[in-house]
């Protein structure tokens, strides 16, 4: 209809202001693909790409601001509960004496075998369980440490009690399982005078080994508070105390880091006893 | 005149010209509120563009690669291919940085402009009859967002991210009985598996965003069928919608405010360093950092993790730890009291009718007072999650903020949630326009119980179609040989164009009718003059470069920060 009828002349200096936008974003598009050319830098090529959209965006709010109708337009709005007459003749058309859903006994078969097939359908999700099959409990109790272990540093070699001079930690690893989620342990030199509870895993002349892993939510425990003999957490800051059998004393962890017994072997190497007290890390539920 | 012709073909096949007509004259509401959803389906648009460019160099996979590359402090390591191809992509890719920036970044702002939303469609009763449907779309979206940003923070397999991903299952390893079940079933082995890293990235690059896609297209198209609901004022009722139309004004708008979101998220990506995961170092079980923080949209759960006390059951001699209950249950009761919300106010408020017309926040001062409520607590746990850092700041020892927030985080929500329910009834009963004008009768008088005669029992009252206000018409007019209306309150100085033009007086006078039922029409001559461009035009426009300015200054700030931090503000160079 007005196809025809010309295109009216816009406000003074507003097409000029469209324009440099649109310049401006051009000149930012150009800057992008120079500065990739010149081997990419990242602060030019994200402030270039930001002028090249931010100017289009200019100009096309201008646009639309300035020269095209805005605001104040009404629609009709139809209301949304319908007319029960015309519910019920759709609802006529999808129970009518012939429709499916009407033959009762059919339909529970239907439905029978439709569940079937739901439930078939679910077994393929057993294989994203562990391929080797062992209960993820069992998995999870257990740790590659056991009898005769010996411990390793994070260099991967066998420790020997002096390797661990008074006030500092030593992370160890278990031999043949160095890259465990739940194997790292930390040894620690403590004076035993100063113990205020034994260590529930034993110590050689102070020496103690405890699991790495928090047993609030599993972090690292891994900044070592010297003369208070305290481990602290740096997810939530749970602290546990060295002299009280790892006890958590502070923050949210509720039970103290398993430990690891160890003795030394007859070649003058520590080997660990046995598995961790109790199993390391987070609670679960058959944890006990 | 090709685009003419193909338009004509396609019409003779399909008879769209109907269709789109009237959905170029789709009427959307003026508020700047109504551009938060806008904004957060633009940034899932960029989060889609630069992620797919992200796959061709992200190599999901936890097997063991040797870095060689311009970063020289890890040239030569051996890492996870995960780990390493994220590096490779920050250093040796060009634009690979820009472009994993900008992602995380939009992942940033797209949960900000989610929740915003939310917080938006709540206080103005958005949810209510007839878009609850849409409340859980919107939902289920959020909680996916949440998800998938998790997902993707956790892909780089960078000591942050392992950390983080460690908490994470070990929260899911606390559900009774299932736990370690569940944590097997999703990582295929003890954490951490080697199946991890590609179930991930099919679950982040997959899974989620075709989800997400579906609830999107759901979301709008409920939208565009249910029409937009709008804030009451002059000419707009419970069955019209007054505001710009779909085309011209709102497509160029909208495009507008699509490439101002770009245009701030690639700015973002290219200025303000994020992630730097070169600098924490790959993944290893027994590495740790701090601080350590997660981003933003998960530090709530992380400040939950911090504050709740080390208490765990213990149920016929198997352990319920104590990460589940500010884990899963916290999680659990905040989605299902999102979700469960529009149900809620419906029974306990009695409100069955539906709502075309807004609520103005203090209306309702109910959901105003559990909404602060909500929000509050939610901050409180968010500062939590950075007690660490505070305490080094504020000098005092961490444990006695800790038990402070921990007390705190019961009592700021009550008092803020009571505050907030006192002040919007204050402002509902008084005559005062804002809270500045808020009188000390006025709030005396918000403390008394409710009586009748105000506004929460006129709600019960039945709807009426508008009275026929002295002054108030509907105007028809022939243009042509089309037909057009508009409303006209001469008292108040109002008029309202018709969204299109119809074929016939009586089409004209039906959509006249529906839009203004009980208003009278009069025939008139002639086309009356182009409505003014709005109040509330001007208000969104200086509302819109005030953002502009902030968001400037916070990115210029943030990045001097960074540069005297070291160094470590810069992106690297490369030739
Ligand atoms: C809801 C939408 C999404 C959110 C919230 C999101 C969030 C994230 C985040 C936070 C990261 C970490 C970035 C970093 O390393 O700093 C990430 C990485 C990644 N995302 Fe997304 N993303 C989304 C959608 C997508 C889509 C649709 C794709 C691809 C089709 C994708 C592909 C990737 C890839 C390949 C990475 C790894 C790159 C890297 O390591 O840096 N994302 N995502
Ligand atoms: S993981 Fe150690 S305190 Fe939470």
């Amino acid at each position: 209809m007005s196809r025809r009828a010309r295109v009216p002349a816009a406000p003074p200096g507003v097409n000029g202001r469209i324009i440099l936008s649109f310049l401006t974003s051009a000149a930012g598009a150009i800057g992008f693909a120079v500065s990739y050319g010149l081997g990419g830098q990242t602060q030019w090529e994200g402030g270039c790409l930001a002028v090249a959209f931010a100017g289009l965006a200019t100009g096309l709010a201008i646009w639309g601001r300035r020269l095209v109708p805005t605001g104040g337009y009404v629609e009709e709005h139809e209301g949304f509960t319908p007319p029960p007459a015309e519910q019920a003749l759709t609802a006529a058309v999808l129970t009518a004496p012939d429709s499916p859903i009407r033959r009762r006994g059919l339909l529970a078969a239907l439905g029978l075998a439709l569940t079937a097939l739901g439930v078939a359908a679910l077994f393929p999700l057993r294989s994203l369980l562990p391929g080797d099959r062992t209960s993820p409990v069992r998995a999870r109790r257990d740790t590659p440490w056991g009898p005769g272990v010996r411990l390793l540093t994070a260099a991967g070699r066998p420790l020997r009690p002096a390797d661990v001079p008074a006030g500092t930690v030593v992370g160890v690893f278990p031999e043949g399982g160095t890259g465990a989620g739940d194997a790292p342990a930390f040894a620690v030199r403590l004076r035993p005078e100063r113990f205020t509870r034994p260590p529930s895993a034993g110590h050689l002349d102070g020496l103690v080994v405890y699991s790495l892993l928090c047993t609030h939510a599993g972090c690292p425990v891994r900044l070592y508070l010297k003369g208070a003999g305290r481990m602290l957490c740096p997810c939530h800051q749970s602290s546990f105390d060295l002299l009280a059998d790892a006890a958590p004393v502070a923050g949210p962890a509720a039970r103290p880091l398993p430990g690891l017994p160890i003795e030394l072997g007859p070649d003058g190497y520590l080997r660990a006893r046995g598995d961790f007290t109790a199993p390391p890390g987070a609670g679960f539920w058959s944890r006990r | 005149m090709i685009l003419d012709r193909l338009a004509r073909a396609v019409d003779d096949r399909l008879r769209l010209s109907p269709l789109t007509r009237k959905a170029l004259a789709k009427v959307f509401p003026d508020h700047w509120s109504f551009m938060l959803g806008e904004i957060a389906l633009y940034s899932f648009v960029a989060l889609i563009l630069t992620g797919v460019y992200l796959t061709l160099f992200f190599d999901a996979s936890s097997a063991d690669r040797v870095y060689h590359g311009a970063y020289a402090p890890l040239d030569g390591t051996t890492t996870s291919a995960a780990y390493a191809s994220t590096v490779r992509l920050s250093w040796d890719v060009r634009a690979g940085l820009l472009i994993r920036q900008t992602h995380h970044w939009s992942a940033l702002i797209f949960v900000a402009a989610i929740l915003v939303h939310l917080v938006r469609i709540f206080f103005t009763g958005a949810f209510r009859k007839p878009r609850e449907l849409n409340w859980l779309v919107g939902v289920t979206m959020l909680l996916l967002a949440l998800a998938n940003g998790f997902t993707g923070y956790s892909m780089p397999d960078d000591l942050l991210s392992g950390l983080g991903l460690r908490i994470i299952v070990s929260v899911v390893e606390s559900v009774p009985l299932v736990g370690s079940w569940l944590v097997a079933l999703g990582l295929g082995g003890e954490f951490p598996s080697d199946e991890m890293i590609p179930r991930l990235f099919v679950t982040h690059v997959l899974l989620v965003p075709a989800v997400l896609v579906a609830l999107v297209s759901v979301h709008l198209a409920m939208v565009v069928r249910q029409k937009h609901s709008q804030f009451p004022g002059p000419g707009r009722t419970e069955h019209n919608v007054v505001g710009a139309r779909f085309y011209p004004n709102y497509t160029l708008r909208s495009v507008a405010l699509f490439l101002w979101v770009l245009a701030v998220l690639f700015a973002l990506g290219g200025l303000v360093q994020i992630n730097p995961v070169w600098l924490y170092g790959p993944f290893a079980p027994a590495q740790s950092t701090s601080p350590a923080q997660p981003d933003w949209y998960v530090a709530w759960g992380d400040g939950a993790l911090r504050l709740f006390p080390p208490w765990e059951i213990h149920i016929a001699g198997h352990l319920v730890p104590a990460p589940f209950f500010p884990g899963v249950v916290l999680g659990g009761v905040t989605f299902l009291a999102l979700y469960a919300w529009p149900f809620l106010e419906r029974w306990c408020g009695g409100d069955r009718r539906a709502h075309q017309l807004l609520d103005r926040p203090r209306d309702h001062p109910v959901r105003m007072g559990v909404g602060v409520m909500a929000l509050t607590f939610f901050a409180v746990l968010v500062v939590t999650a950075g007690d660490d850092i505070l305490a080094r700041l504020l000098r005092v020892p961490v444990y006695d903020l800790l038990n402070l927030l921990r007390v705190l985080v019961l009592v700021l929500p009550v008092l803020a949630g009571a505050l907030a329910f006192l002040l919007a009834r204050a402002l509902r009963r008084g005559d005062a326009a804002r809270l500045g004008e808020l009188t000390r009768a006025d709030l005396r008088a918000a403390r008394q119980p409710a009586d009748r005669g105000d506004a929460e029992a006129a709600a019960d009252e039945p709807e009426l179609p508008a009275p026929d206000r002295p002054g108030e018409r509907v105007e028809l007019w022939p243009d042509g040989d089309v037909w057009r209306w508009r409303y006209r309150d001469e008292p108040a100085g109002v008029a309202i164009l018709s969204n299109r033009a119809v074929l016939t007086e009586q089409e004209a006078a039906e959509s006249a009718r529906l839009a203004y039922p009980g208003v009278d029409h009069v025939l008139v001559p002639g086309p009356p003059p182009p409505p003014l461009p709005g109040r509330v035009r001007t208000a969104l426009r200086r509302w819109g470069n005030r953002a502009l300015g902030v968001s400037l200054l916070v990115a210029a700030l943030r990045q001097r920060r960074d540069r005297r931090r070291g160094g470590h503000g810069d992106g690297p160079d490369r030739r």
